[in-house]
């Protein structure tokens, strides 16, 4: 039975930049919440001051970005420095979404996101990861 | 699992600061965003240690307008909340949202409503707040009256509780609000719906959103006629009368267009005029007197059914119970009056 004991997990499904495709982010906030998880989603075009004062506001434990763009280099980072600037960075999980060369994948682990999930990763393998490793936390 | 097992996990989870409620009192008054973010985690989360914070808080409230907007799916409240925070923001008042959505039956998860509309880069005049029922009923109307508190004390001059007008629980999270509108669609059937689960008997003010679709007309006339005839049934048999709507304040009929814009402003003069109406007649201090009778009275049953909970586990729990009716040692009705009779006892010695 879902009792208050575990509270439910709050996300933030964030789509940043130019790029209007949100599906997948359609398709992973069903998921969350059929895992019962809380989810927000910030709809399209946010910028990366508007997904950390949402964040921050919502008060999510976990944060995940979807980006189709390829602008991952310069938005993600931006939204990791906005957290860390208002001390949220080590409350919330980072996760980003989307199409990521390997090498970049390695550049924005580097910069704090704790996982990558590439087109056609199964919903479950995302659920399972978040419960993992979500922070502990009020 | 009892509550309090829960709420001593999350006293552990606390960092320092978090556990000395004078530390986040000045925070939260000082405007600090994250503070009051997580004021209101730790009020859904029923967290330990966040009661003597509310208390403090509750004094530094009361300045607030609050206002509830109710109505069916699909009426238009999120973009109408939207085009009333822009139109407050352009009047230089600071705006508090609280954006009450359902729950999943099923898996207890939520997708909570969008923030498509938030333009608003860096403006710390306005806080959004997304909350959940997270399925227990009634104890939603008690987190959101006190996300408003919280809200009202970190000084926004307008409170909107934007929720879904759909049944009791709704209308009760509406009741935390000192002005109420009701949206309604031109000609839905879910109105008919909506107006049948009580939310009517809550309106202050009526919103016809989407004015320029065919049917608004007949949508308002209809209003103006079940108005008339609470009017009437208020007057005559006193019913309902008594609380928020004596003084014959006539809940105004607006009519918005809230994807444009149109009918904002004069929503907010409607909303205007009944907080005048509220502080001119005692209204306001009668809606306000009633609200902390409910806050004791959820106050007081949270802290009865914890100690029913140790009363209970002191006499081996529920589990022990059950197992004693079904054996036939006992019957439910023996078994509560032998659960109560220790409290009984203490009230008989006072």
């Amino acid at each position: 039975m879902h009792t208050t004991t575990d509270r439910p997990i709050r996300c933030l499904i964030a789509k940043v930049g130019l790029d209007g495709h949100d599906r997948g982010a359609h398709v992973i906030a069903r998921a969350f919440r059929d895992a019962g998880f809380e989810v927000v989603y910030s709809g399209l075009h946010r910028s990366p001051e508007e997904i950390v004062r949402a964040a921050i506001q919502e008060d999510v434990d976990v944060l995940g970005i979807s980006i189709l763009s390829g602008a991952h280099d310069t938005l993600v980072p931006d939204v990791i420095e906005g957290l860390r600037e208002a001390g949220a960075f080590a409350d919330t999980l980072v996760l980003v979404g989307g199409i990521v060369p390997p090498e970049d994948e390695r550049r924005l682990k580097d910069l704090g996101v704790a996982e990558v999930f590439g087109p056609g990763t199964p919903t479950d393998e995302t659920v399972a990861f978040v419960r993992e490793h979500v922070r502990e936390r009020v | 699992m009892s509550d309090r097992g829960m709420a001593d996990e999350e006293a552990e989870g606390m960092t320092d600061e978090e556990a000395d409620p004078s530390a986040v009192v000045d925070a939260l008054l000082a405007g600090d965003e994250r503070t009051l973010a997580r004021v209101i985690s730790r009020i859904e989360n029923r967290a330990e240690g966040v009661r003597p914070v509310l208390a403090r808080l509750s004094r530094h409230a009361g300045e607030a307008a609050v206002i509830g907007i109710t109505g069916a799916p699909g009426a238009g409240k999120s973009t109408l909340v939207d085009g009333l925070v822009d139109a407050y923001r352009d009047r230089d008042l600071t705006v508090g949202v609280l954006a009450i959505d359902p729950s999943s039956p099923y898996s207890g998860g939520a997708v909570l409503g969008d923030r498509i509309r938030m333009h608003r880069d860096g403006d710390a005049g306005v806080f959004v707040r997304s909350m959940s029922a997270r399925g227990r009923l009634g104890g939603l109307s008690r987190a959101a009256a006190e996300a408003v508190t919280v809200l009202d004390a970190a000084g926004f001059d307008v409170v909107l509780i934007e929720t879904v007008g759909a049944g009791q629980n709704e209308v009760d999270v509406v009741r935390a609000a000192d002005t109420v509108a009701v949206l309604v669609q031109p000609e839905s059937g879910d109105d008919v719906q909506l107006l049948k689960a009580g939310v009517l008997e809550i309106a202050d003010v009526f919103v016809v959103n989407k004015a320029d679709l065919e049917g608004a007309g007949r949508t308002v006339a209809r209003l103006e006629e079940m108005r008339r005839v609470r009017k009437r049934a208020g007057s005559s048999s006193g019913i309902d009368s008594g609380d928020r709507h004596d003084d014959a304040w006539t809940p105004p009929i607006v009519e918005t267009v809230a994807t444009t814009g149109t009918g904002v402003a004069d929503l907010i003069d409607a909303l205007d005029s009944h907080r005048e109406h509220l502080l001119a007649t005692d209204d306001l201090a009668t809606t306000t007197r009633s609200r902390h009778a409910a806050t004791i009275r959820a106050l007081l049953r949270a802290d009865l059914e914890a100690l029913l909970e140790t009363t209970l586990e002191r006499q081996g729990g529920i589990d022990d119970l059950v197992r004693r009716v079904e054996a036939g040692e006992t019957d439910p009705y023996a078994a509560v009056e032998s659960v109560v009779a220790p409290i009984e006892d203490c009230l008989d010695d006072r």
